[in-house]
C-alpha cells in the first residue's frame, strides 16, 4: 500500500535491502506493474555480508519516497507510530520527520511473541479461486488424500465422512473435477458440520504480558488490565481477541472513551466511528462498572486473525462479524470488571484513610473536653488509637531496610498504609509482625509502582509491626512514606 | 393567695430548690459525664453514652403526666463507631461549654452555641445540627437546656404584680415589680432564673396575640382580675412554658389561656398544658392544670363573633387533633366536633366588633366565672 502510494505520487521505485544473516545481502529496486499486480525489477545487487559469522548484518531495509501534506497528516502519523509502539513493545522505532524532528519509541522488553506457524486453509474458509489453485498444484491423485493433505485439521475419518456426505468418490482424481463441481465442492465444504475448528497456532497474538507492557509504556496509566480471549473461529478463519483497559495516570479524561483498535498489530487510525468496536463499546452499560465515559480510561482492542473481517477495502474498520464481536464484547467486560474491582478497592482505601482521620481529629477533643469537665488532666488517648509515621521520605536502596517499629501490644486492629511517592521508580515492600519475639511476614513482598499505595488491615495480636522497603529495580531508588495506625477493642 | 403585705413568703425556699439546685444538679451531672469518659479512656475503652431514644417509635403519651414521654428504648453512642464520633465529640464539647456557662453564670442562645463552637475547632454543619446535639444533651442530663443557661431567641413578655429578685451576676439581690413597665417585661434568661418574691395576683392569664395583651394591660385586667398577664407571641417558647409552669407550681396560681378560635390556637394552648412531642424527653415544661379559656367554637355561636370559613388545611389539622391523645378530654373533643360542624374559625380580635373593651368587660368575666375562677 505504502509502496503503491509512493509510486503514484513520485513515480520513484522502492529500494529493499535484506539479509537473513548469511553471507549475502541482497538489494532490489522495484516498481509495481499496477495492471498485472506484479513487481518490475529495475535493479538487483548482491553484496557480501563481510563480517565474522556471529556479527553479520541481518534485517530488512525498505526505502520509499512519497508525497503528501505532512502538516495535515502529522498528528495521525505520530499517533500511528505511538500506537504501533504500543503493540510492539519489543521494537525500537525511530522517526525523523520532514521538519527534521526526531521521535523515538524505545523498546521496554526484549522478548517477542512466538512466530506464527504456517498452516493449510480451513475447509470453511476456502473460496473457488483458492480451491482451483490448490488443485492445479497438488500431487495427490485421489480426493481422500487430497482433503487430508491440503486442509487444516482434516484427518482420514473426517475426510471419508465429508466425501460420503458430499457424494464424491474417495478415489476421484481432484484434477478431474469440472469447474461446476469445484463450485459445488466449495458449497459442500461450507455446509458440512463435521470439520474441527481451526487451531490458533497460525496466529501471532501479543500475549497478555507484552500487551500490558506496551500499554504501560505508551499510555503510562495508573492501572492496566489485559485479557486474551481463547482462540475462536469464524467461517473457517481462526482468530484471537486481546483486550486491555488503562485507567488514570497519563490517560487523559475526555468527553468520550478513548478507544485504540488494532488488527494483527497494525493500528487502525481512520474511520473510527463506523467500526464495530465502537458499536460494542457504546452497547456496554459502563455504570455497571462504576465508570462513566468522561473518566480517564482507554480501551485497547487487538484482533488477530488469518483474515481480519474488514468492512471496507480501506482496511480501516472492522465489520460486525458475530463471532468476533462476541469475543470483543466479552473481552471488554472482563477487563472492565477488573478495573471496577481496582476502583472499588481504591475507594475502600480512601474511605479507610478518611475513617482513621476521624479518630485522630475527634478523640483528642473528646479527651480534652471530658478532662475539662472532670477538672483533671486529659487521659491518654493513645490507649485507644495511635498513628505513627514509620517511613518518612524514605529513599530505598537495593536491600531491604526496616522502618521504625510500631508497638502494637495495646491494639487489636492495625492498619498499614504504604505509599511510593517516587515519580518513576517502583519499590518492593513487605510488612512484618513480631510474634513470640520472632518476626513473621504478614504481608509478603509487594511491588509498589510509582504513585501507588497499599492499605491493609491486620487483625490479630502482634507485639510490634514494622515495614521493610527496597528498590524494585537495581539502583533505581524510590521514595516511601508509611503509616501504621493502631486501634484498641 | 399571697398578699402584698407578706414581706417574705414560703415561695422563696421552694424557689431556691427549683432553679438554683437544678443548676447544681446539672453541673454535677456534667462533671460526672466528663469523669466517666476520662476513666473509660484510662482503661483503654472507647467512651460510650446511653440515652433514651427520641425516635417517633419511642414517643408515647402518658395519661399520668398528661404529656408525651419517651419509652424505654435506648440508643448507645460510641466513640468507637466512626459514624458516632463526630456527634460524640460535639456533645462532649457542648457539655463542656454549658458547664462553663453555668460556672461563670453566663447565658447563651442556640445560635450563640452554634457560633461559639468554631472557636474550639468544633464544627457544626448548620444550627440545626448544634440544636440537635443540645437536645441530645438534654436527654442525657434529663434537664431542659434552660438549666444549662441556653435560651431560645424568641422572647415573650409578662406583666403584672409580681416582685422578682434577680440571681444573674451583677443583679444579684436586685428586685423588680413586673408591673413597672407597660409593654411588659421580656421573659429572658434573667427572668427565668429570678426568684419569685411576692405577688397579689391570684391567677395567670396567657394571651397568644400582642394586640390583645396590650389591650389587657390598657384595660387594667391585671387589677380588675388580679392577674399576671403573659404574652406568648404565637407558640410559646420553652422558657415561657417553663415560666408559666413555675408560676403555677411555685405560686400555686391557676392558669387561663386565651388563643385564636381555630386548631392552631387550640394547639398553642395545648402545648402549654401538655407539651410537645419534640420535648418528650423533658418533664419541666408543662402545666397540666392550665385551662384553655377560649376562643372556643361554641363562643363563635354564643357571642355571635365575626368568623371566617375553615380552610382545608384547618380541617386536616382538626382531624389530626381529634386523634391526638392529648385531646382526649371531653371538652376538647366537643370543641373539635363543633369547629368541624360550623366550619368556622375566629381570631381573638374578633371581639372588637362589639367595641374595644367588649372582650374585657363581658367575655373575660363570664368565661373566668364559667371556669370557676
Amino acid at each position: 500500500m505504502a509502496i503503491l502510494y509512493g509510486q503514484i505520487t513520485t513515480n520513484k521505485p522502492v529500494k529493499v535491502i535484506s539479509s537473513t544473516g548469511n553471507s549475502r545481502i541482497v538489494e532490489y529496486r522495484l516498481m509495481i506493474d499496477i495492471e498485472k499486480n506484479r513487481p518490475i525489477i529495475l535493479d538487483r545487487k548482491i553484496h557480501a555480508n563481510l563480517r565474522a559469522k556471529s556479527k553479520r548484518w541481518q534485517g530488512t531495509v525498505v526505502e520509499i519516497h512519497l508525497r503528501g501534506s505532512y502538516a495535515q497528516a502529522m498528528p495521525k502519523v505520530l499517533e500511528y507510530l505511538k500506537q504501533t509502539a504500543m503493540v510492539n513493545p519489543y521494537a525500537n522505532i525511530i522517526f525523523v520527520d520532514p521538519r527534521g524532528r526526531l521521535y523515538k519509541f524505545d523498546r521496554t522488553v526484549e522478548k517477542m511473541p512466538p512466530p506464527p506457524k504456517e498452516i493449510n486453509p480451513h475447509p470453511y474458509g476456502v473460496d473457488v479461486e483458492t480451491l482451483q489453485r490448490i488443485i492445479r498444484s497438488t500431487t495427490e491423485d485421489n480426493m481422500l488424500k487430497f482433503m487430508q493433505k491440503h486442509f487444516h485439521r482434516v484427518g482420514e475419518k473426517i475426510a471419508r465422512d465429508f466425501l460420503r456426505k458430499a457424494g464424491i468418490p474417495e478415489d476421484r482424481d481432484p484434477k478431474s473435477l469440472r469447474p461446476e463441481e469445484i463450485v459445488d465442492l466449495v458449497e459442500k465444504m461450507k455446509e458440512y458440520d463435521g470439520f474441527l475448528p481451526p487451531e490458533a497456532d497460525c496466529l501471532s497474538p501479543l500475549g497478555e504480558d507484552l500487551l500490558r507492557e506496551g500499554v504501560l509504556k505508551e499510555l503510562e496509566p495508573e492501572f492496566v488490565a489485559v485479557h486474551q480471549r481463547k482462540p475462536s473461529a469464524y467461517s473457517g478463519h481462526p482468530f484471537i481477541v486481546e483486550v486491555a483497559i488503562a485507567y488514570g495516570g497519563k490517560v487523559p479524561a475526555k468527553d468520550d472513551i478513548l478507544l485504540y483498535r488494532f488488527a494483527n498489530k497494525i493500528p487502525l487510525v481512520y474511520d473510527e466511528s463506523g467500526d464495530v468496536c465502537w458499536k460494542i463499546v457504546r452497547s456496554i452499560n459502563w455504570r455497571r462498572y462504576n465508570l462513566t465515559p468522561n473518566m480517564p480510561f482507554a480501551i485497547i482492542i487487538h484482533v488477530c486473525s488469518t483474515k481480519i473481517p474488514y468492512k471496507t477495502l480501506g482496511k480501516e474498520i472492522l465489520a460486525d462479524q458475530l463471532e468476533v464481536s462476541r469475543e470483543i464484547l466479552n473481552g471488554i467486560r472482563e477487563v472492565a470488571r477488573q478495573l471496577a474491582r481496582y476502583l472499588s478497592r481504591k475507594e475502600r482505601v480512601r474511605r479507610q484513610v478518611r475513617r482513621l482521620a476521624v479518630f485522630s481529629r475527634y478523640l483528642p477533643k473528646i479527651a480534652r473536653f471530658s478532662a475539662e469537665l472532670a477538672g483533671r488532666k486529659p487521659p491518654d488517648i493513645s490507649k485507644l488509637y495511635q498513628r505513627k509515621q514509620v517511613f518518612k521520605d524514605f529513599v530505598t536502596s537495593n536491600e531491604y531496610v526496616d522502618s521504625e517499629i510500631f508497638d502494637s501490644r495495646r491494639y487489636n486492629v492495625v492498619f498499614v498504609h504504604v505509599r511510593n511517592r517516587h515519580e518513576e521508580n517502583p519499590a518492593s515492600v513487605r510488612v512484618l509482625g513480631l510474634v513470640n519475639s520472632k518476626w513473621e511476614v504478614l504481608i509478603p513482598e509487594t511491588a509498589l509502582t510509582s504513585g501507588s499505595e497499599i492499605y491493609e488491615t491486620l487483625r490479630g495480636k502482634y507485639e510490634a509491626i514494622k515495614i521493610q522497603a527496597r528498590s524494585l529495580k537495581p539502583n533505581k531508588e524510590s521514595l516511601i512514606d508509611a503509616y501504621v495506625d493502631g486501634l484498641s477493642q | 393567695m399571697f398578699s402584698m403585705g407578706d414581706e417574705e413568703n414560703l415561695s422563696i425556699k421552694k424557689n431556691d430548690s427549683s432553679t438554683v439546685s437544678a443548676k447544681s444538679i446539672v453541673q454535677k451531672k456534667l462533671e460526672e459525664l466528663g469523669m466517666k469518659f476520662c476513666e473509660e479512656i484510662d482503661r483503654g475503652v472507647f467512651p460510650t453514652i446511653q440515652m433514651k431514644s427520641r425516635s417517633t417509635s419511642n414517643i408515647f403519651y402518658s395519661p399520668k403526666y398528661k404529656q408525651y414521654i419517651l419509652g424505654d428504648s435506648k440508643v448507645t453512642r460510641s466513640s468507637r463507631n466512626i459514624a458516632h464520633l463526630r456527634p460524640f465529640a460535639q456533645m462532649v464539647w457542648t457539655a463542656y461549654f454549658v458547664h462553663e456557662l453555668i460556672k461563670q453564670k453566663k447565658t447563651s442562645t442556640l445560635r450563640d452555641v452554634y457560633y461559639s463552637a468554631q472557636a474550639y475547632d468544633i464544627f457544626f454543619k448548620d444550627q440545626s445540627e448544634s440544636d440537635n446535639i443540645i437536645t441530645d444533651l438534654e436527654t442525657v442530663i434529663e434537664h431542659p437546656r434552660e438549666s444549662f443557661n441556653v435560651f431560645p431567641e424568641e422572647r415573650s413578655a409578662v406583666f403584672g404584680d409580681l416582685t422578682i429578685e434577680y440571681t444573674v451576676p451583677g443583679y444579684e439581690g436586685r428586685r423588680m415589680n413586673l408591673s413597672s413597665h407597660p409593654d411588659g417585661v421580656m421573659i429572658g434568661p434573667a427572668l427565668t432564673d429570678a426568684r419569685f418574691i411576692k405577688t397579689s395576683a391570684d391567677k395567670v392569664i396567657v394571651i397568644e396575640k400582642g394586640a390583645m395583651f396590650t389591650r389587657f394591660v390598657e384595660e387594667k385586667v391585671y387589677e380588675r382580675f388580679n392577674a399576671i398577664l403573659i404574652h406568648t407571641a404565637g407558640q410559646a417558647p420553652r422558657s415561657t412554658r417553663y415560666f408559666i409552669r413555675r408560676l403555677n407550681r411555685e405560686l400555686g396560681l391557676p392558669v387561663y389561656i386565651f388563643s385564636d378560635g381555630d386548631p392552631w390556637g387550640m394547639h398553642i394552648a395545648m402545648v402549654i398544658i401538655s407539651g410537645s412531642a419534640n420535648a418528650a424527653h423533658l418533664r419541666e415544661l408543662t402545666t397540666p392544670d392550665a385551662k384553655w379559656a377560649g376562643v372556643w367554637a361554641s363562643d363563635i355561636i354564643d357571642y355571635k363573633l365575626p368568623s371566617e370559613k375553615l380552610s382545608e388545611i384547618d380541617i386536616k389539622r382538626l382531624k389530626e387533633l381529634k386523634n391526638d391523645p392529648r385531646y382526649e378530654d371531653r371538652h376538647w373533643q366537643k370543641q373539635i366536633d363543633l369547629f368541624m360542624k360550623i366550619k368556622k374559625k375566629c381570631e381573638l380580635e374578633a371581639f372588637s366588633r362589639y367595641g374595644l373593651t367588649h372582650i374585657v368587660d363581658k367575655y373575660l368575666p363570664e368565661r373566668l366565672k364559667e371556669l370557676g375562677a
